[in-house]
Parts: structure tokens; sequence; C-alpha cells
């Protein structure tokens, strides 16, 4: 298939460390002794946990639902009992304990009852809370919530969908073998996409470093008979962060600071993912399972297929690590890192398991000054001046930072990779952005309570005009039974009664006027401007949209939007492949 | 255990960039002592024992580790950069002076590696030639052969300096001669003498900046260097020296001349190119590159030094962190709307 492909500036070609592991077929994982399952494992909601210790739980069956439209369900990775649900380490960098469902297998494997969607005869949402239900998220290493992404942005024309299938990490095989050995079901999984995008045309973008892949996903297209175009393109790490791909595939250059590639009438989807959306789609198969690659300093690396919730030291000893290993690196060598220990379990994002010795990632020297060199800036894919963002980071200058478009950086280590200084500057670009989200949190936390006090003061105005008008409707009351008391004294005398029921009607005329003006008060009071207003149009629409999807998912508790935010610059790469 | 991503690194470091920059000085070197003897040699020598002390001291003042800094090489290519632009017949104290006063005064004051906004070497060479100007200007007379013996008598002042040996560089004796006014000097009669000028320019010279020239090309391909720099600076002078040879032939000497004089093939690849006195943009490379180029042109033309490379270069470091600010490239994703 000719068609002419595009570049995207900068780049690297670090060691492809991919013969090893890539070789032998995909292996199925024994049944670990114990499974456990963060309930958070994509980007956006936690799940909340629908089982309690004790509880006997079949193989696919539900254990955490989703508690919003971007979160995706988890579910038990075999038969057994929970066991506990209670906090763990999870694979995180920042090695931080989550609420987890831990599962003692019963060696049964007993399936609960799956049931499958005709994607065609269903309506979308019904395909889209299906997916939610079954727990499919991004397995490019993002783990955005599928579902979350089958939608066209509105007044945008869907052109392309692309199947990211570069893999452009070294050392990670689990696409290659996938693609090698279920294409069939990966086209499957990306014809159900393309039915629900409505893209003009699909393209499936794969290294050329993959030849088998390659081969075996155009077979498949054929036999399929499906329009897809395999594309291989050039082997340049990271050709496969999303907007990399993208770029090289369509001449699309898709900004840093747009969430949803969508807005360009383009998406980006893992060839994982759209495997497991088939099995879920076609069988009813929640993810509760993916191909992991686990190589490094072992002595039999290779692909697995294993549980998710596995933890990871078991599935290590399986290849057989050296003894001078010492440690387990989550995901490729560029953007991966060291796990805190061998008990971490595997979620839905975890793609590769890379033993680690001295002798495959040799301690760093010594970090030295930046001599401005700028081959940084010239491996940046994103066109990034990482020297500059460096030198206002360690100056913890982050307004500059932001000046140099921090946030457009996709961690992806280019810049380390090429720095003659070995300056860590990946490191320094992360503490930067969390230090401006850690700011940014507390002014929002000022914002609110600021908000909150004006609400006091609002409301206590509020119960003093109320009181106002009670006491003003009371001394009417007052005045008109003095009034009827006077007229009925006038009657006695007879003398001068017009003059005395006009003034008890002046009186509660008084009276009334004064509630109004209190009340006119209150609301003029209730008019100040509060923080939701001045939104930009777009800000606005995206309010309303979001507002929109919580009513349709019948889901109005409000969440702190914290998690989304540190989660955003992630979503924009689909780092792994 | 804590070591953030990437885990893989290239194998690079600021030793192996500054040896790089070392060897691409060496056909230069060749040239060059081919052409003056082994004096440049020992200045060679003499600046770098002069560099390494003087940076060593530095270090232990700083509380700085030695070990890593002393052995980073930058040091070298300032020392063999002062000696490659100073006189070789220059007296040691005399390179040793400016040697000293770039690595403390114009390196490490400023903050030491990857601080200095001013290239040292180029630091060194404005300081000692206004200092100085009487030494700096004498060079050895062509045709001058003396073995090391006696190079190394006059350098360590054990041999008196005799006027005969040394005189104006081809670059400042065509300057003078204009300069009187003589109509009976021009380019051709001046260009006809053989003794002075060979091919392109000054006899001998014309191939030490051939051997820079050749070195810069290996850092270009090396992707030590891009192109930008070089390019904008060769560009502006040939633009410059080009407009006015058309004007005036007999007054103004041709691009090929200027090109091939005094410190031009030097200062467009080794020292304009020097990242952290230089801009760092692509645009920013190439008005730098072009703002030395015509400065270097204007100074040595009309000005009243030999040469003009190294206070062009001065002057453009002074503008670089404005000029970077102002062409920043735009992002990925950005280009329609910057």
């Amino acid at each position: 298939m000719l068609m002419d492909l595009f570049k995207f500036k900068g780049g690297v070609k670090p060691p492809s460390n991919k013969l090893q592991s890539n070789h032998l077929p995909i292996a199925q994982a024994p049944m670990p002794s114990r499974l456990v399952m963060p309930l958070h494992q994509s980007i956006g909601g936690t799940p909340r946990p629908i089982v309690a210790a004790g509880d006997h739980v079949l193989k696919g069956q539900m254990i955490g639902e989703a508690d919003g439209w971007i979160s995706a369900a988890v579910h038990a990775p075999t038969s057994g009992t929970v066991v506990e649900v209670a906090m763990h380490v999870r694979p995180h960098p920042s090695g931080l304990d989550s609420l987890c469902v831990v599962i003692e297998p019963d060696g049964k494997d007993e399936w609960i009852a799956r049931t499958p969607i005709d994607h065609n005869a269903a309506a979308p949402a019904d395909v889209f809370h299906h997916l939610q239900q079954c727990g499919i998220v991004g397995l490019g290493g993002a783990g955005f919530p599928a579902h979350g992404k089958l939608t066209p942005t509105k007044g945008v024309p869907m052109d392309e969908l692309i199947i990211n299938g570069a893999e452009c990490e070294p050392f990670i095989t689990c696409d290659d073998l996938l693609m090698r050995e279920r294409a069939d079901e990966v086209v499957r999984g990306i014809a159900v996409f393309r039915d629900l995008l409505q893209p003009k045309k699909v393209l499936i973008g794969i290294e050329d470093n993959k030849p088998e892949a390659i081969a075996a996903m155009r077979a498949a297209v054929d036999a399929l008979n499906e329009p897809f175009s395999v594309v291989a393109v050039p082997t340049l790490y990271p050709a496969g962060g999303a907007k990399q791909l993208i770029r090289v595939l369509t001449g699309k250059e898709v900004p840093g600071s747009m969430r949803s590639t969508a807005d360009m009438g383009v998406q980006v989807f893992n060839v994982g993912t759209a495997y497991s959306a088939w099995r879920a789609i076609a069988h009813g198969e929640p993810l509760i399972s993916r191909i992991l690659t686990v190589t490094g300093n072992v002595h039999a690396p290779r692909n697995y297929e294993v549980l998710i919730g596995t933890p990871m030291g078991e599935l290590l000893a399986l290849a057989q690590p050296h003894p001078d290993t010492d440690g387990i690196l989550m995901g490729g060598p560029m953007m991966g890192f060291l796990i805190p220990n061998p008990q971490v379990p595997v979620v839905k994002t975890t793609n590769c398991l890379i033993a680690h010795d001295d002798r495959l990632f040799p301690p760093k020297a010594p970090e030295m000054p930046c001599i401005r060199c700028g081959a940084c800036a010239r491996a940046c894919p994103h066109e990034l001046q990482p020297f500059e963002m460096y030198w206002f980071s360690r100056a913890k200058n982050f307004g500059k930072t932001q000046e140099y478009n921090i946030f457009d950086c996709i961690e992806c280590g280019c810049c380390s990779y090429v720095c003659p200084s070995r300056i860590p500057l990946v490191q320094y670009f992360r503490f930067a952005k969390s230090e401006i989200w850690a700011r940014e949190r507390e002014k929002n936390a000022s914002d609110q309570a600021k908000a909150r006090f004006e609400f006091k003061q609002l409301r206590e105005e509020r119960e003093k005009a109320d009181k106002a008008e009670k006491l003003a409707k009371a001394a009417a009351a007052q005045a008109a039974k003095k009034a009827a008391e006077a007229a009925a004294a006038a009657a006695e005398s007879g003398a001068d009664a017009a003059v005395a029921t006009a003034a008890p009607e002046m009186d509660a005329k008084r009276a009334a006027i004064e509630a109004a003006m209190a009340r006119a008060k209150a609301q003029r009071e209730a008019v100040q401007p509060k923080n939701t207003e001045h939104l930009a149009p777009d800000q606005q629409k995206a309010a309303d949209e979001i507002e929109a999807r919580r009513v349709a998912a019948h889901l109005i508790e409000d969440r702190v939007s914290s998690e989304k935010a540190t989660a955003a610059p992630t979503a924009q790469l689909d780092p792994k492949s | 255990m804590f070591a953030p991503a990437p885990f893989l690194l290239k194998d690079v470091s600021v030793s192996q960039v500054m040896i790089q920059v070392c060897v691409a000085l060496i056909p230069g070197i060749a040239a060059y002592a081919s052409l003056v003897g082994p004096a440049i040699l020992v200045q060679l020598v003499i600046t770098t024992v002069a560099a390494l002390v003087t940076e060593a001291l530095m270090l232990k003042l700083r509380g700085k580790p030695l070990s890593l800094f002393l052995t980073d090489g930058s040091v070298i290519v300032t020392a063999w950069l002062i000696a490659l632009t100073f006189p070789p017949l220059a007296p040691w104290w005399l390179v040793v002076t400016g040697t000293v006063f770039a690595v403390i005064v114009a390196k490490h004051l400023y903050g030491g590696l990857g601080q200095n906004p001013f290239n040292p070497a180029m630091v060194a060479f404005a300081v000692c030639i206004v200092a100085f100007p009487a030494l700096m200007s004498q060079w050895p007379s062509v045709g001058l052969q003396l073995g090391l013996i006696d190079q190394m008598n006059i350098i360590l002042g054990w041999a008196p300096r005799v006027d005969t040996l040394t005189g104006a560089t081809p670059l400042d004796a065509m300057k003078t001669a204009l300069k009187l006014g003589d109509s009976s000097f021009d380019i051709s009669t001046l260009l006809a003498n053989q003794d002075i000028y060979g091919n392109f320019a000054g006899r001998g010279w014309e191939w030490v900046a051939a051997g820079y020239l050749l070195g810069g090309l290996w850092l270009w391909h090396r992707k030590l260097i891009t192109w930008h720099v070089p390019l904008a600076f060769v560009a502006s002078l040939s633009l410059i020296s080009g407009a006015l040879w058309l004007y005036n032939p007999s007054q103004f000497a041709s691009p090929l001349f200027h090109m091939l004089s005094g410190g031009a093939m030097l200062g467009a690849f080794f020292i304009a190119t020097d990242p952290v006195s230089g801009c760092t943009t692509p645009r920013g490379k190439l008005i730098f590159g072009a703002g030395a180029g015509l400065l270097a042109y204007i100074i040595r033309v009309f000005g009243g030094y030999p040469d003009g490379v190294a206070f062009a270069i001065l002057l453009m470091n002074l503008c670089a962190p404005v000029i970077d600010l102002l062409t920043q490239p735009p992002v990925f994703g950005m280009k329609d709307k910057a």
C-alpha cells in the first residue's frame, strides 16, 4: 500500500532490543496464588467496589463499577474468594497505595454468564455502556476508557481512524505478537470502532521493524475484506506517540493543548484496545487479561497472556531472571519506571516487565551543567526547547516554563536520552508540572473557600431580609389590629373616623415597601459574579457537555477534577507503542 | 533505588563533545605548524597547561569536584582557541595572561561551564589586544624559517624580539597599504606580491583556513554543530565583501580573500558555534552568524584592529540572549498560529 508519509521533527533511535522476546509465541501464564485488582486502573474516576471480603466471585464478575462517564469497570480475573478490599501499592511512579480487591483463586476458573452485544443492531449508547461495563480502556499506556473516545467531536467530520501498532519503545513486543497471532480479532475490533466513528479512512500504523506483524495484519484485512490501510512507518522513537503517529500518517499536528484529537477529526486506538473491545463485543468478555512482554536481564524472555492482578514478581520468575537482577521496570526503558516491590500487580496498562540490572542499564554518569548544545531541542518530537525549560524548572520559575510550553511535553525522554551533560531533563519537567498543579489546586481551594464565604454572607443577608420582612408583616398586622380597635373606638365616638383609618393603612404600606427593599437588596447580593460565570463560550460548551453526559449516565454526583487534571498530559500519549 | 526514566541513554558526554572539537581543529593546526613551524605547538602546550592549572585552582576554590570537571575538556578547547588566535611567537607570559584571564574571569566568575555569556577565548584575545596591541600584532614574517629552539627562545623571552622576525598579517598589511591612500597600492598589485599572498589570500594562511574549514565540516557531519551559524557567517561576509568588491575591486578585496584570511574560518566553525555563548534557536543562529560575519568585515576593513572576528563574536554574544528570546520557534501543532 503506497501512501505519502509525513515526518515529525526530532525523535531518537535507541537500540530496539526487541529480538530477544519476539521469536516465541504468546504463552499462557499460570494462575497466580493471589490476585490484587486495583480499582483505579484507567484515567478518570475510581470505580466503586461492589464486593466485600468473604464474597465468592466468578471469573469476569464485576467487582468495581464505573463511577462516572470517564471511568471503566473492573472485574474478577478468575473465580475465587474475595480476601479483602484494602489499600495496596499499585504500579504507579508515586508508589502510593490505592484501594484494591484481593482475590484468592479457587482454581476452577469458572466464568460468569457472558452477554455479547450486536453492535450493529444496538444503539451506540448501549455499545458504549457495554464497553464501559466490560472495562475496556486504552492498552497503549495511558488507559483512557475506550468508550469515551468513540464519539466524534460535534461539527468536526471524522477523517481518520488511526490504529496504533507502532510499538516504538525498545524491548516491548506485546503488540507485535498480538498482531502476529490474533490479527483477525484485532481487525474485527477495528471494524467496530470504524462503525461507531464512521471515519473517512482507517489507517493502521506499524513500525517497519515488525514485518511479520505488518504481513499478518495485511492478510487479516484482506481476508475480512476491509478497506483498511496497513502502513509501515519508519522506526523512530516516539513514532507510537499518538500525536506523532497522527503526524506521520496524516500530516496533521494536534497541538499539545488540544485535549482530544477528535477535535481535529482523527482518533487513535491501540491494537490491544481493538482486540479487547472485540472480545467484549463478540464474546461478552470483560478486560481481565492482556499480553505482556517479560524481558531484560532474564534467561527466557517472551510474551505471556496474563491475568490482570497477577503480582509482577511471579511473572518475572517465569522468564528466569539472572541472579544480578536488581529491580523490575514496568513499561519500556524510555518512559517506564521501577516498581517499588515485586508484589505490585499487573494492571490493564502494564505492557512490559523488564528485569533491571547494571549491564543493560548502566548507572547514570553524574549530572553536568547544561552547555546549551541544543541536542535536546533537536531531539524533541514536540519541538520544545528543553534546555530553556530546564533552566526555568531548576530556578522554580514556573511561569516561564509555561511560556516555553512545558505542558506540551509528553515526557517521552528523547531529551534526556541525547543530553551529553546527563541531565535528567524529564525529571525536572515532571517536577515543574506537579508544582504548577499543586499551586493550581491550592488556588482552586482558596477560590472555593472564598465562594463558600461569599455564600455564607449572602445567606446571612437573606436571613436578615427575611427576618425584616417577617417583622414588617407582624408590625403591619399589629398596626391593622390597632387600627381596627381604633375604628371600633371611633365608631363608638363617630368623630374623625376617616383620619383614624388612613393612618394604619399608611403604616402597613410602609412596612410592605421596606420588606420589598430588603428583598431587592438580597437579590442584588445574589447576582454577585461567581466563578462559573464569565466562561469563554468553549468552556461553557464543555461544561454543558459534561453536564449532559452526567445526566445521560445518571451520574450527577460531583467529582473532584484533580485526578483528571493530573491524568491529562499522559492521556495525550499512547507511550507504549 | 531512585532512577528516573529514561533508563537507556545515548553514549554521549561533555568530554566527548569537547574532544571531538579538538580533533576537528587538527587539520588547521597541521597546516598552521607547516606554515610557521613548531611555535604553534609550543603555544598549544603552554595554553593547555596554563588552562588546566587555572581550572583546577578555580574548581578547588569553588568547591567543585576536580575529577568531574577537569576532565570535561571544555578548558582545553578554550586553551587551544587562544593558542590559535594569538600570534604564534607571542611571549609566553602574554598567552598565559590571556588564558588565565579567560578561565578565571570569563569562565569561572560567571559560574563556570555552561554559564559564560562570552566566549572565553575571544575575551582573552580582546583583553590582550587592547592591553598589548603591539605584541598582539606581531606575526612571524613570511618565509621566516626558525627551528624549534629558536622559536622557543623567542617565546620564552631568552632571545631578543627582533623586528625583522615579525610583521603584520597579510590582512593587516593590505589594510595598512590601502589606508595610505596612495593610489599606486591597489589590490591587484598587492596580491601580485607572491611573497605575502598566495592563490586566494595570505600565502600559507589560506591553507590554514582551509584546514579549519575541513575540521568544521567534520563537526557538522558529526552533528556537533548545525549548518546555521557557519553558513550565515560565510554568507554575510561574502555578501558585504562581494558588494564592495564589485563596487570597487581595486580598493576592496574579494570575498574569497576575506573568507580565507584571518580568523574567518576558525570563527565561523569553531567560535561563533560555541553553544554556551551563542544562539540556540535555528533562526537565532542565522542572525548570530550573519551579524558576526558582517561585524567582522566592518571591523577588519574599516576598524583599527588587524582582524574583526573576535570583536564581532563578542558583540554578538552580547545580543544572543535577546535574539534567542525573540526567535523562539513555534512548537508542534502551533505553526499556523505563530
